[in-house]
């Protein structure tokens, strides 16, 4: 069961093949006897999880469930469970159990879904290899030797291994798409405003936003449509109808217009990346497709321009670990300062400190113009160069990384690691939607392909990644190591 | 050297809201620590802050009433700051995008006059928490009740030049928002607070000295205080050939001093920037509009129009105007009576004069309006006469008659106030005084006719005794004259 996807488990439950229950329980006793390899869970819940899965064949046996009753999924560690640890992947949380449920967790839960716990992930979603984590880093299923890719590094090497068919993962600057092309998997960062930020621990508000990885565009587009729409305790959470994102998963491309970027196909690109990512393209050719190159002419400005903006925001986000309410607390603080100091020096990772000092110092006075305010500047130049592409074209295409998972350890650096992020940073920065989709491998390693649409084009980046899914069986293939205890 | 002050006031207004400005949470004072708290409040990781729509037309309210202009677009910035009754680390407030632009209000001086100050802008924002620091030996307590109550943040330009006048312009904030019902202006409970910003200067002199702004003044008497103190202490340390230092003081009511907090040097940098979980606040001038045209009359025009339609003085058109309450009741005393300068006289006169006495406000009056010109009317149609109708004041201060609006009638009949008017009954009692008090007939009949005049004040006073008071003065004053007279 733990190689199929959420359509097909869904298609099992409803023919009586197996129950809720029954899935669960395979799925918990793979985490316990796989995931001491791979850490990609801070907390399993267990007790919870069974629960959750019997009230679903019970619902299912009244005849109440609807396409997710039953489904088994997991949580990035930053959305906040009533009564279960969240910790955000910090020391700072880790004694934090929130009183309240996030928005995507009540709908996941009121969909019928059952979660098995909450997965690992950088701290404070601050990282792009899953490797600062308090609770130490995940291994990529593929190679245990790599990273899984980050922030929403447990949730796709979890989903990569076969120990849930999907998982809920957050973006800010690649945290979903990023780590789905490092685990071979599909990951659809929706439209900044698409999906409730409501119980979603912040790190940069403008730019944070929810989605689901999986193992299919169609799995994605199920989990979206449970999660997507207007949430009153989020201002920035758009009041917008949320369409049905599987109506138009078949429709043909023919005719479809495909951008490539010239940015995303230069300095830096691996070999191997390039060409598979090039291959996936004529796969779309062939589907009807037209190809042409268009220029994001200030993407060389996504990486610097972020961060200004995201550890600025950060820094202020940040404020309230401070020691006095909730959280890790210093022992025998001498005064207040001290209290302060300590605890947030305790509780804190060294990116997450690092990003801190970044963004106080750029909203400083004598600074705040020179960097925040020119940043933003770049942003709305930045989201301007999307939408004249998106004037020419219908979707535009690239890698999603630069190369694919590197080694654990091999980016000591912060600004190659920072530069891992390129052909997604800016896509937070505009706010548009994009979709990872597998799309071959380098070694064996796999290659995400990314595709980018214009604000709420969610249903035609499902669809154009559907289709692509039609035609290729790289979403299909799956690690060794996910069978080692078949 | 004749020094000139310059005054500026930054004076926090807690609006009057259910709830929070961006949670749910109830505002109510007084409840027990931290259960008036919630998620959004203790700032807790996850959640948001939902911007409470009545505090933004309250913030409009304030800023038609003070006919300002009202910018289309707002924003709220963060102001960050560690401190452990911030529990965010950050006030969300605005910086740079006020909701209230440039306006002006009209303060009243107590000689008559009036002024006008120019308000600056008028910002919305967030309380913080409260420190406690008694009760908790070594420790200090966080009491997150008053965090994210709505205030509305007023500041003026430096227009005020003495103590007085800052208090007057406090006066006219508190009557401003109390009119319109934004705020409960309870500085008691900490509903309305200043910070004031003090400079002085050479007489005739343009440029601006430097500013001590002086935190957290609560009351209005303390306004006038802490800027006396605080003139006196700029003046001498000038005179003495110092400088003043910009810096922010405190106030300390129990020494009447203020004392520096902090230097400029030492200042916070709030590294404020635009609050990236809450939108733009737009308004529409629909939605302006129809808050202008459900204003409230403000007191500057209830003022104009006491002065006006009723011909009261500048003076008591003030006064009567100074609060909404105190409006209201005198409105209501007067259409009950009828007659706007009685109206006047008595809610001036017998009963503030009670309410100062007992530390009173006019909403909490044992007297009701209604009472007050039910027994206002007794006297302008000649039941009582002024002596019987002080009594009969009393009487309904302390409960008696009951509380409708005929209870002054009740206490006459039962006091037997009704004036004499029966000349024979009168007569009577004239006759019976002048013949118990031949002496003093005697005297008046011996002193010069110009002189009399003066004397016959004993003889009234012996029949208004008689009469228990309820004898008509000016009959008896008339009706004596004569008599007496007729004995010379």
């Amino acid at each position: 069961m733990h190689d199929k996807t959420l359509t097909e488990l869904a298609a099992g439950l409803r023919a009586g093949e197996f129950s809720s229950r029954e899935l669960t329980q395979d799925l918990l006793g793979r985490i316990d006897r796989l995931d001491g390899r791979l850490n990609s869970f801070i907390t399993v819940t267990a007790e919870q999880a069974l629960a959750a899965a019997e009230r679903a064949d019970a619902a299912r046996a009244t005849g109440e469930a609807g396409p997710l009753n039953g489904l088994p999924l997991a949580l990035k560690d930053i959305f906040c469970t009533r009564g279960i640890k969240t910790s955000c992947g910090s020391r700072m949380l880790d004694n934090f159990a929130a009183p309240y449920d996030a928005g995507v967790v009540e709908r996941l839960a009121a969909a019928g879904t059952v979660s098995l716990g909450k997965t690992n992930m950088d701290e404070f979603a601050m990282g792009s290899s899953n490797e600062n984590s308090f609770y130490g880093p995940v291994k990529n299923p593929w190679d245990l030797d790599a990273v899984p890719g980050g922030s929403s590094g447990g949730s796709a090497a979890a989903v990569a291994a076969g120990l849930v068919p999907a998982a809920m993962g957050t973006d800010t600057g690649g945290s979903i798409r990023q780590p789905a092309a490092f685990c071979g998997i599909t990951g659809l960062k929706p439209t900044y405003g698409r999906v409730s930020r409501y119980g979603m621990i912040a790190y940069a508000s403008s730019l944070d936003q929810a989605g689901p990885l999986a193992r299919s565009a169609a799995d994605c587009a199920h989990l979206l449509g449970a999660v997507a729409g207007h949430d009153v305790r989020d201002s920035t959470c758009v009041a917008r109808g949320v369409p049905d994102y599987t109506t138009d998963l078949d429709a043909p491309l023919s005719g479809l217009k495909i951008g490539l970027p010239r940015e995303y196909f230069g300095d830096g690109l691996s070999p191997e990346v390039e060409s598979a990512v090039r291959e996936a393209i004529k796969v779309f050719e062939t589907l009807g497709a037209t190809v042409r190159d268009v220029s994001l002419p200030h993407t060389h400005y996504a990486i610097p321009a972020y961060y200004v903006i995201a550890p600025a925001e950060a820094s202020s986000n940040l404020s309230r670990y401070d020691g006095v309410r909730f959280g890790h607390r210093c022992e025998d603080p001498a005064d207040l300062i001290d209290l302060y100091k300590r605890s947030r020096a305790e509780g804190f990772g060294e990116e997450v400190k690092r990003r801190i000092l970044i963004g106080t110092h750029t909203l400083s006075e004598g600074f705040f113009d020179a960097y925040y305010k020119k940043a933003q500047q770049v942003r709305r130049l930045i989201r301007q160069d999307f939408l004249d592409a998106f004037d020419e074209v219908d979707v535009l295409m690239g890698p999603a990384s630069p190369t694919p998972a590197f080694d654990l350890g091999a980016n000591k650096d912060p600004v190659s690691m920072y530069l891992q992020d390129i052909y997604t940073i800016a896509v937070n920065l505009a706010g548009i939607p994009g979709i990872s989709v597998p799309a071959g491998f380098a070694g064996n390693r796999p290659v995400g392909l990314q595709v980018l649409g214009t604000h709420f084009a969610e249903a035609q980046l499902l669809n154009v990644a559907h289709q692509f899914q039609q035609a290729t069986d790289w979403h299909l293939r799956r690690p060794a190591f996910a069978e080692e205890s078949a | 050297m004749q020094w000139e002050t310059v005054i500026g006031l930054e004076v926090h207004v807690q609006l009057a809201t259910r709830s929070k400005i961006f949670s749910g949470a109830s505002t109510a004072f007084g409840a027990e620590p931290n259960s008036q708290a919630c998620a959004v409040d203790l700032g807790l990781p996850g959640v948001l802050p939902v911007l409470n729509e009545q505090a933004v037309a309250m913030a409009v309210q304030f800023g038609l009433g003070i006919h300002a202009d009202i910018p289309e677009v707002s924003v709220f910035d963060r102001k960050n700051y560690f401190y452990p009754d911030l529990p965010k680390g950050y006030q969300t407030s605005q910086m740079y995008d006020p909701i209230v632009g440039p306006g002006e209000v009209e303060i009243n001086l107590e000689d008559g006059s009036t002024r006008t100050v120019r308000i600056h802008h008028a910002h919305l924002e967030e309380d913080a928490g409260k420190s406690l620091h008694e009760d908790f030996h070594g420790m200090t307590g966080i009491d997150l009740n008053r965090a994210g109550t709505p205030l509305l943040e007023i500041v003026s330009e430096p227009d005020m030049r003495s103590a007085k006048e800052a208090a007057a312009y406090l006066k006219a904030i508190h009557s401003i928002v109390t009119y319109l019902g934004i705020s409960d202006g309870n500085m008691a409970e900490g509903s309305m607070r200043c910070d004031v910003n003090v400079s002085v200067r050479p007489k005739g002199q343009e440029a601006f000295g430097t500013r001590a702004e002086i935190k957290n003044v609560n009351s209005f008497r303390f306004v006038e205080r802490a800027i006396e103190f605080e003139v006196e202490r700029q003046v001498e340390l000038i005179e003495d050939g110092g400088d003043v230092v910009q810096e922010t003081r405190l106030y300390d009511p129990d020494a009447d001093e203020t004392r520096s907090m902090r230097t400029k040097e030492e200042a916070n940098d709030y590294r404020y920037f635009p609050c990236p979980d809450l939108l733009p606040v737009v308004l529409d001038q629909a939605y302006v509009d129809h808050l202008r045209d459900n204003l409230p009359e403000l007191p500057a025009d209830k003022r104009a129009r006491f002065e006006n339609e009723f011909g009261l003085s500048a003076y008591d058109a003030g006064v009567l105007s100074a609060s909404r309450a105190m409006a209201e009741y005198f409105e209501r005393v007067k259409d009950v009576c009828g007659d706007a300068k009685q109206a006047a006289n008595w809610v001036q006169g017998e009963l503030s004069g009670a309410l100062n006495r007992e530390g009173l406000a006019i909403a909490d009056s044992p007297v009701s309006a209604d009472q007050l010109g039910e027994l206002i009317v007794r006297v302008l149609d000649g039941t009582i006469n002024g002596k019987a109708a002080k009594q009969v004041f009393q009487a309904l201060w302390h409960g008696e008659g009951g509380s409708e609006g005929n209870s002054a009638d009740a206490i006459i009949e039962a006091k037997g106030l009704k004036q004499v008017t029966d000349t024979g009954a009168i007569e009577a009692m004239i006759d019976q005084v002048i013949e118990e008090s031949p002496g003093q007939v005697a005297q008046y009949r011996d002193a010069e006719p110009d002189k009399r005049g003066k004397m016959i004040g004993y003889f009234v006073g012996q029949v208004m005794k008689a009469s228990r008071g309820t004898a008509n003065p000016q009959q008896v004053n008339t009706m004596l004259k004569e008599k007496l007279d007729a004995l010379c």
